[in-house]
């Protein structure tokens, strides 16, 4: 399966990403620079976390006016499988490929470590087939999704919620919303559910020496899909 | 301005005026204006170590891992497989007092720069922080603005902060530390040097534009701090992680090719210190043309672009001829690059203003010929010894206390707010292990790291506290199954004109050189900070260290907490403990005094060498040493990570408070399945160890003879453990 | 009463935030911005009193936590 990888000045999680295609799943993966607009024809487009443009004025807002997202756009609205992690969560929102925003954490400080999410709501690219809990890093200082209510009713009306923050057992309450995010919403998918956003990175817990390597079940479902597609 | 110079205006540029008779003998001549800022910074204490100097010779600096030992951007070490590890730890301690934030950040970049100008990708920063007491009215203010600069700058460049160490004294109250290490990955065929060879090859400046930021920085860092120091601030360093990241990823594609002859970062004292530096090594001259220097301020002058401290810069000499490729990759990153002049054979530094000569001096004279003081030196005064201690009542109580002292509670409230998995490499995250270990990228290999320095037992005796500094940094590393291989050192001293710190200085670094000869792990990069002191008052010395180790399989990385229940506890290592410097005599008493505890240059050697052969077996499944707070506050860390409890019997005839919380050198709690063999390995390394229970349970029960020390469960142990950080924040 | 406190760095001080920002708006074809500058603006209700007590009040709300004196300059307006 070919991968593409997408790059912004101030990503830093895109080699991390490439490695996870490669050295863990033994498929293909490039990079595409911010200011080229041909994806060379991928199955998946990842994009990446990070500090797009140094996470100035909105994180994310630069990254969405670049010429590569006009080509992200065109992959998107053809179908295309599209994830974005944590920066590339952000990254998607300021383009409008996803609806709502991520404001600044309610505990106003940046949070690495563990959570747990539930896979939730409709099959996605990348849920299709993953079930249940998943214990996978947070690294983020704007990750409290928001959207107006009537966002957030179509969103779960529609199944469009597809991880939320939970405890270890799958529990949803506050007591275990890391950043205050609306209805411990986590990632989210568009209508079509071929676009996936998310805070937590599946890709830093791909493997057991990084933790228990449940993250992998993510590209592992965008596996099964586009080569069941062949 | 022009010369004469008033005295006034001499000792404002740090000069003494027997220095700067020095600088006109040697030039033959009055200083011109920015000739006078350029010895100003390059002979300042931070440039020119003129007091440190003729004492850092006596460290050991060679084995056989060694690539590169002191003297260039970062020390290299030969890690295997055709790959180096290259690393420093540097000081930012003054700058972050007047400013965390920018302080505490512009440290990390400064760090990471000494790293990629060796041609290596960053792989790992550690941030060893002292604060004053934990009551001190302005601690919690340089503790947040300090995390989140360090966290700020770090996360946005995309380096994971994998470790560090935080401690809390009230000898810190005027003057923290900030001590930032990085650590990179290079070929080891591919390493840079700061080098400009080669007459009539061009230099170039890449990075970002130069304002007045920091101007005098590097002889700020020289001076104590005095009671208008907080408002005589010059224009505060800003620190720009992007920019930072761009300039990574731009000078690894650069070195990726055959372009360059030497490259070299800016960081104390700018333009000038870098250019003199490379010049000096290659006992060339350089020419430079300062109209060409990119400015984002207007009305520059000469002398404030040779001295400004504007962050994210380099200074690279490239081939003649391979110049467009130089310019096109570092322009593809959107960054500005352009030709600042050439080098020479003249030995001279040259620096023009429109054509005018402004600046035209010896290298020599600025780099070789700086002062180098032998300082005079008293022995400090013994500190009084351990007096009257009364044995408490209540064990578990003074463990509950102990383990809510800011210096020996979770650092979660830290970490947790640094990106420390970005680059999916980290093995051992903060927390977890004695050292952090990250992944040698492109192989099974791995990399563990710490920092730390008990400036307590070093004010008590700074030879033996800086020994036991060393001893007990490549104790965690091989607790996590690495081998203890070489060190970079951060001296932080007080003010070097006061013989009893000159003292303290020469004594740290014998000790420093003796540990390092005993642990075959020599010194291959530091940095001395000193004048860590406000109105007369210093720190305590803290001769900083950080280990590096070096492991065949990441994958067999062992953390500090109990894995499960019914497993033997074993410990390893068996000096008498004792109460001289310890945080719990600290807290009984509110007192300093010895002596602290020994160190035992043979048994230390052994004792390593026991644990990387007891890892080697695979009879180590989680080991933690003691240090601050002693063998009980060990085993309660030890039963935090995985809510595992133990039951314990110690044996002794001491004092119970001694046994329980007194300190030692190189004491070890290892969980093991096979003790028998264990014990049987430490006897061959003639190292003394004792089974003293078994884990399980909810509990922590520790008994002595028929008498029950402690028993408490695991978790009330946890709870002030967990949150002293931020009850001390609120 | 109304009043309103706008926070800049200093003249000399590196804005790294309105350097990006000026990049982004140079690639969107507002080559003719040059030099943006990022600010934080804090509005504030002050109740019933005298514009004089007010400015007097906001300035020392800046001082004290509003501007970082070390890097930032601030200024007041009250309506």
């Amino acid at each position: 399966m070919r991968f593409a990888v997408v790059s912004f000045p101030g990503s830093n999680c895109d080699d991390d990403c490439v490695r996870v295609a490669t050295e863990v799943l033994g498929e293909t993966a490039w990079k595409v620079r911010h200011d080229e607009r041909d994806l060379r024809r991928p199955d998946v487009v990842l994009l990446p976390g990070g500090f797009s443009y140094g996470d100035y004025l909105r994180c994310g807002a630069i990254a969405s006016l670049s010429p590569v997202m006009e080509a992200v756009a065109a992959f998107a609205r053809a179908g295309g499988p599209v994830l974005g992690i944590c920066n590339g969560f952000q990254v998607l929102t300021e383009s409008h490929l996803l609806p709502g925003a991520l404001l600044r954490n309610a505990g106003l400080k940046f949070i690495c470590e563990d959570a747990h999410v539930r896979v939730d709501g409709r099959p996605t690219p990348f849920t299709a087939g993953v079930q249940g809990v998943l214990r996978l890093p947070i690294a983020h200082n704007e990750g409290r999704y928001h959207a107006d209510a009537d966002t957030l009713a179509r969103l779960e009306g529609e199944g469009r919620v597809v991880f939320r923050y939970c405890g270890p057992d799958g529990t949803v309450s506050d007591a275990f919303n890391p950043n205050g995010a609306s209805a411990n919403i986590a990632g989210i998918c568009n209508e079509g559910g071929n676009v996936v956003g998310m805070m937590p990175h599946p890709e830093r817990n791909a493997e057991p020496l990084l933790g228990n390597g449940q993250g992998r079940a993510l590209f592992d479902a965008a596996l099964r899909l586009v080569g069941g597609a062949r | 301005m022009k010369p004469p110079y008033t005295p006034e205006i001499i000792r404002q540029h740090g000069l003494t005026a027997d220095e700067y008779a020095r600088v006109e003998r040697l030039i033959g001549r009055a200083p011109t204006w920015p000739e006078l800022g350029v010895f100003s910074v390059l002979w300042s204490e931070h440039c020119a170590y003129k007091s440190s100097r003729v004492h850092l010779r006596r460290l050991p600096t060679t084995g056989p891992k060694v690539i590169q030992g002191p003297g260039e951007n970062a020390g290299v070490i030969d890690a295997g497989d055709g790959w180096a590890v290259v690393f420093k730890m540097e000081s930012h301690n003054h700058p972050s007092y007047i400013e965390p934030y920018q302080g505490a950040a512009t440290g990390v970049g400064g760090i990471l720069r000494d790293v990629f100008t060796m041609g290596a990708r960053p792989v790992a920063l550690l941030d060893a922080l002292r604060f004053g007491r934990p009551d001190h009215p302005k601690t919690p203010h340089l503790v947040e603005g300090v995390v989140h600069g360090i966290g700020g700058y770090g996360n946005c460049v995309g380096v994971p902060t994998v470790g560090g160490d935080a401690m809390f004294d009230a000898s810190y109250d005027g003057n923290i530390l900030v001590n930032a290490m990085a650590v990179g990955v290079a070929r080891a065929d591919r390493i840079f040097l700061g080098r400009a060879e080669g007459v009539g090859n061009p230099v170039f400046y890449v990075g970002s534009k130069t304002g007045r930021d920091g101007i005098h920085g590097a002889t700020m860092a020289s001076e104590e701090f005095g009671e208008d120091s907080e408002s005589r601030r010059p224009t505060v360093q800003v620190g720009d992680p992007f920019t930072e990241k761009l300039l990574i990823e731009a000078c690894l594609e650069v070195m990726g090719e055959d372009l360059l002859v030497g490259i070299q970062d800016m960081g104390a004292a700018g333009l000038t210190s870098s250019s003199c530096e490379m010049a000096s090594r290659s006992g060339s001259g350089l020419h430079l043309k300062l109209e060409a220097v990119p400015v984002r301020e207007s009305n520059m002058t000469p002398y404030e672009l040779l001295l400004s401290e504007s962050q994210e810069r380099m200074l690279m000499v490239c081939e003649r001829g391979r110049e467009q490729r130089l310019i096109d990759i570092v322009t593809r990153w959107g960054l500005d690059v352009c030709e600042v002049g050439t080098v020479t054979d003249t030995g001279r530094f040259v620096c023009s203003w429109h054509g005018e000569v402004v600046v035209d001096v010896p290298v020599a004279a600025l780099v070789d010929d700086a002062p180098k003081y032998e300082r005079p030196m008293r022995a400090a005064t013994t500190p009084p010894a351990v007096g009257e201690v009364p044995v408490p009542a209540d064990l578990g109580a003074t463990l509950v206390q102990l383990l809510a002292r800011p210096s020996i509670a979770s650092k979660r409230w830290i970490y947790r707010q640094y990106d420390h998995m970005v680059r999916t490499g980290t093995a051992l995250r903060p927390g977890d292990g004695d050292a952090a270990v990250v992944r040698l990228p492109e192989t099974r290999r791995g990399i563990a790291m710490s920092v730390g320095c008990n400036g307590r037992q070093c004010a008590l005796d700074p030879r033996v506290g800086a020994a036991l500094a060393v001893y007990e940094a490549a104790i965690n590393v091989a607790c996590v199954g690495a081998r203890p291989t070489a060190i970079t050192d951060c001296l932080n001293f007080a003010s070097p004109e006061r013989p009893e710190v000159m003292w303290q200085l020469s004594q740290a670094i014998d000790g420093i050189a003796e540990a390092c000869r005993a642990l075959d792990t020599p010194v291959v990069s530091g940095n001395v900070s000193l004048y860590n002191e406000t109105e007369g008052r210093g720190i305590h010395p803290t001769p900083m260290i950080g280990m590096v180790g070096l492991m065949d399989d990441v994958a067999t990385v062992r953390g500090a907490a109990f894995p499960s229940a019914d497993l033997a506890v074993v410990l390893v290592g068996g000096a008498a403990p004792v109460l001289g410097g310890s945080e719990y005599l600290l807290l009984a008493t509110g007192e300093l005094a010895g002596p602290p505890p020994a160190f035992d240059a043979a048994q230390a050697r052994a004792t390593i060498e026991t644990l990387l052969a007891a890892h080697a077996d695979g009879l180590v499944l989680s080991a933690h040493d003691c240090s601050e707070g002693g063998l009980a506050v060990a085993l309660a860390e030890c039963c935090f990570g995985r809510d595992v409890g133990a039951a314990i019997a110690v044996v002794g005839e001491g004092r119970d408070d001694v046994m329980l919380f007194g300190e030692a050198q190189g004491r070890v709690v290892v969980a093991t399945d096979r003790p028998d063999a264990l014990l049987a390995v430490a006897a061959k390394h003639g190292v003394p160890a004792a089974i003293l229970g078994r884990t399980g349970g909810d509990r922590l029960r520790v008994r002595c003879a028929e008498r029950t020390l402690i028993d408490a469960p695991v978790a009330e142990l946890r709870r002030g453990w967990a949150t002293a950080l931020e009850e001390m924040l609120r | 009463m109304k009043g309103r406190v706008t926070v800049r760095l200093k003249p000399d001080v590196l804005d790294v935030e309105g350097k990006a920002v000026s990049g982004a708006l140079a690639r969107l074809g507002f080559d003719d911005a040059h030099g943006v500058r990022v600010g934080k603006v804090f509005e504030v209700e002050l109740g019933d009193v005298d514009p004089a007590v007010a400015r007097e009040r906001l300035e020392a709300m800046a001082r004290k936590l509003l501007a970082n004196p070390v890097m930032e300059t601030f200024s007041v307006e009250v309506e």
